[in-house]
């Protein structure tokens, strides 16, 4: 599963001259250059429309992000804080049979790493029968003491995930990360589709593509079905650490798609807890909290004591039962990257069955002889600390310096549980419109999981795309750009 | 509607018309400019100044590139027109699910064209032009906002962020204009020819409310300055003049206060009334002795109205708030 980058003996005509084919999955092409069969029609459309029209149609998709504001914030950078996310046109396909088995082992996923959580902050069966090692478990950076042996409503911890999976050289699906925090992206999922519609209609009615519209309504209906039991009129609001969060546009968006107040610490107080807003009408009491803040800036009584993000008084409404915050506080405990190796593990322990979905390959540096295979091998692998998220504190060892190794060893030496090391795996590519032709690029998929009285997963997903030639790095941080995904009908 | 976001409305909407306000006076005076005498340009930017409230710097302020520039382009001066845009699209960014796509796409585009151009630019090629796209550009807002967003609350506190800039800038404008006037006012009777250059003056008056027209159509071109007065200040159909203004306040409040009917009201209510009031039953000529008075207790009043917003709205006090609550749910 090594990265490999011979390029393929195949010259494909125009525009897809700048094509190579290489040990990597490729979403259009069969080894042998010839379109895969979901992608034939777009290949035939696109070896007939002219290059200055594909251009126009890229040019229109852009002015429509900017002249939306669909931007996301760049940290630690001067010149203008608010970028859009690079948009590429081209659709990235995935057939239903596909499809079917991504949902079934989501959702399988997810309902073991639920009843994994509601476990570890109860009775740890798990670990009094010795399937993942205590001292794991305990020092996850994201194990939240304060959430012990109290009951979350309707005992639903995850509600919103955004898992990211990849496709192996096999064309095989396997998971790379569970987001089970905060997953943002939902809102660039939906705007692609949007966008699509507007660029490229006869293409998207060509083809039969499930539709994913429903995304907000079934969010809402998964956050109203948590609220406190007893509340009639419930009201649900999305609280929004605020205007200069990377993700402030997405806040904006859901909100608006669910019809719910987009709420900011200082809208909120708890008094006797209970939660209220402050409105022009007076103050209004609050059920349910999408929120979109870290559990350590929730509450600075409780958390991080210096946060000015979130409510004073929040956890103990919250564990007075009278609100109900989404996803559940310690959520991330559950996928933290060093827990993702015993996943596989906690689906057979909860639900005695085989995982549809696998993991990638991960090397525990606790353990003595793989820590030993990680520091010899450290150009070979991809090296991450276990409680970020977004591409930051990594270590992709083929592209490092010699310096950058010698400081991650020394990284993993002093502090072995923050990290863990995966393969570089060569994540398949998929055709993108860059600089006037059509060249490959590493993408990977994020599909949004919803889990409120039952599982809902809207069709496709946020396909993320390395926009630079050759990049492993998709994330929007990091000079990610992304693009619509279809799921065929059939 | 939550507190903040009333806010965020409310100042979005002021930033804008503040910014079309200043547009107008920069065209206006570039305008007339052309027609006058040099020596006079210093003391007219010296009164724009004044008539915008923002004190007149010491030096450098000779040309019209440079106040213009100041004026429009200097993202420092925070009273400039690219400072009100950007403030305007900062207010609608945190209530970006508020307000309607297409009212943000015109706000952003604005902000995005304004960023774009630079001064020189605009200089060599037509600054009335640009004026008059900015200024195009804010009554295009406005007119989408009419007709995508839902005449709520929302909408209303937009109304009254635009009116209570609007009254209290006319007010500030005329008083400037009409300082002079007040002493001269006995060796100029309405029946004597103004001169050429007076004329001139209360033109521009007109045009800074783009009220030259409507002006014309009421009181012919016969410009008199006791008459811009009453049409500036008394009109009741004139959509700049401040009884105009005042009622639209009162209206946007009374309907803010229905939609909310959760607490009391009165004080708020009762200040944009008592406004109202007077401005209906006022007359001309009793006000035009000492119009200076009546023009800072107009100011005053707008700002009095726009605490009372506040108190009443925006920042309560929690623990009354709570009690009334507690009293609703027992």
């Amino acid at each position: 599963m090594l990265l490999s980058n011979t390029p393929g003996s195949f010259t494909l005509p125009p525009p897809f001259s700048g094509y190579s084919l290489d040990g990597a999955y490729d979403e259009m092409f069969h080894a042998d250059s010839k379109p895969r069969q979901p992608y034939q029609k777009l290949y035939h459309r696109l070896l007939e429309m002219p290059l200055d029209i594909l251009q126009q149609r890229q040019q229109a998709a852009d002015m429509a992000f900017l002249n939306q504001g669909i931007t996301f914030t760049v940290y630690g950078n001067d010149e203008g804080t608010e970028r859009i996310w690079p948009y590429d046109l081209l659709p990235r396909i995935i057939t239903s049979e596909e499809w079917e088995t991504i949902e079934k082992g989501l959702a399988q996923r997810i309902t073991a790493l639920d009843l994994f959580l509601n476990d570890i902050y109860h009775e740890e069966h798990i670990l009094a029968d010795g399937v993942i090692p205590r001292a794991l478990v305990y020092s996850c950076r994201h194990l939240r003491r304060q959430m012990r042996g109290w009951r979350v409503p309707h005992d639903r911890y995850i509600t919103i995930v955004g898992t990211d999976l990849v496709r192996l050289p096999d064309g095989q699906f396997a998971v790379l990360e569970d987001n089970l925090r905060v997953p943002s992206g939902v809102s660039y999922m939906l705007t692609n589709r949007e966008v699509m519609k507007r660029v490229l209609p006869s293409l998207i009615d060509s083809y039969g593509v499930k539709p994913i519209g429903h995304y907000g309504q079934a969010l809402l209906s998964a956050l109203t079905s948590l609220a406190p039991i007893g509340r009639a009129d419930i009201t649900t609001v999305l609280l929004t650490p605020g205007v200069y969060n990377s993700a402030y546009y997405e806040h904006t968006f859901l909100a608006r798609q669910m019809g719910i107040e987009l709420v900011e610490g200082r809208d909120l107080i708890v008094h006797n807890n209970i939660v209220y807003m402050r409105t022009t009408g007076g103050l209004r009491r609050v059920d349910v909290i999408y929120r979109r803040i870290d559990d350590d800036y929730v509450d600075p009584l409780a958390f991080h004591p210096q946060s000015t993000l979130g409510v004073p008084g929040l956890f103990n409404a919250y564990r007075a039962g009278n609100v109900t915050l989404a996803n559940a506080i310690g959520t991330g405990v559950a996928d933290d990257k060093a827990i993702y190796a015993y996943v596989p593990a906690i689906i057979r322990y909860y639900l005695q069955e085989d995982p549809i979905l696998p993991n990638v390959e991960t090397y525990l540096l606790t353990d003595q002889p793989q820590q030993r295979y990680v520091l010899e091998n450290l150009d070979t692998l991809v090296v991450k600390a276990v409680g970020e998220s977004g591409g930051y504190g990594m270590l992709i060892g083929p592209y490092s310096t010699v310096s950058q190794r010698e400081e991650f060893r020394r990284r993993i030496r002093s502090n072995p549980r923050n990290y863990i090391a995966q393969p570089t795996l060569a994540l398949s590519h998929a055709p993108c419109f860059v600089k006037g032709q059509i060249e490959p690029r590493h993408v990977d998929l994020r599909p949004f999981i919803l889990y409120g009285d039952r599982i809902t997963i809207v069709p496709g997903g946020l396909t993320r795309v390395a926009l630079k030639r050759g990049s492993l790095i998709v994330n929007s941080s990091q000079g990610g750009g992304s693009k619509d995904t279809w799921v065929l009908d059939m | 509607m939550l507190s903040r976001v009333a806010d965020n409305l409310y100042w979005m909407s002021r930033y804008l018309e503040r910014a079309e306000h200043t547009a107008r006076l920069i065209d206006v005076n570039l305008y007339h400019l052309l027609d006058q005498k040099s020596e006079y340009a210093a003391q007219r930017w010296k009164r724009l100044y004044e008539s915008l409230r923002i004190p007149f710097p010491d030096r450098g302020m000779d040309d019209a590139y440079n106040v213009t520039q100041a004026l429009t382009f200097d993202a420092t001066n925070a009273s400039s027109i690219v400072s009100c845009i950007t403030a305007a699209r900062d207010n609608a960014r945190q209530v970006r699910e508020q307000i309607s796509t297409e009212m943000w796409e015109q706000l952003n585009r604005q902000y995005l064209q304004m960023k774009k151009t630079n001064m020189e630019d605009m200089w060599f090629s037509e600054p009335h032009e640009f004026l008059a796209n900015l200024k195009e550009g804010v009554q295009l807002f406005q007119g989408i906002a009419d007709a995508t967003m839902s005449h709520n609350e929302g909408w209303h506190f937009i109304r009254v962020g635009r009116f209570i800039e609007r009254a209290w800038a006319t007010a500030a404008l005329l008083d400037v204009h009409f300082r002079g006037f007040t002493q001269r006012q006995e060796e100029i009777t309405d029946s004597v020819q103004t001169d050429h250059l007076d004329y001139l003056e209360w033109v521009g008056l007109l045009r800074s409310c783009s009220a030259f027209e409507a002006y014309c159509k009421v009181y012919t071109a016969n410009i008199q300055p006791t008459r811009i007065a009453e049409f500036l200040l008394l009109n009741a159909e004139f959509p700049r003049s401040i009884r105009f203004s005042a009622t639209m306040i009162q209206n946007a409040l009374q309907s803010i206060a229905r939609e909310t009917n959760a607490r009391s009201t009165s004080r708020v209510e009762r200040l944009a009334g008592r406004v109202r009031a007077a401005l209906d039953y006022e007359q001309i000529e009793d006000i035009i002795g000492d119009i200076h008075a009546y023009l800072e207790n107009i100011q005053q009043q707008c700002m009095r109205i726009h605490d009372a917003i506040y108190q009443t709205y925006i920042f309560y006090p929690i623990g009354a708030a709570l009690t009334l609550e507690g009293a609703a749910q027992s």
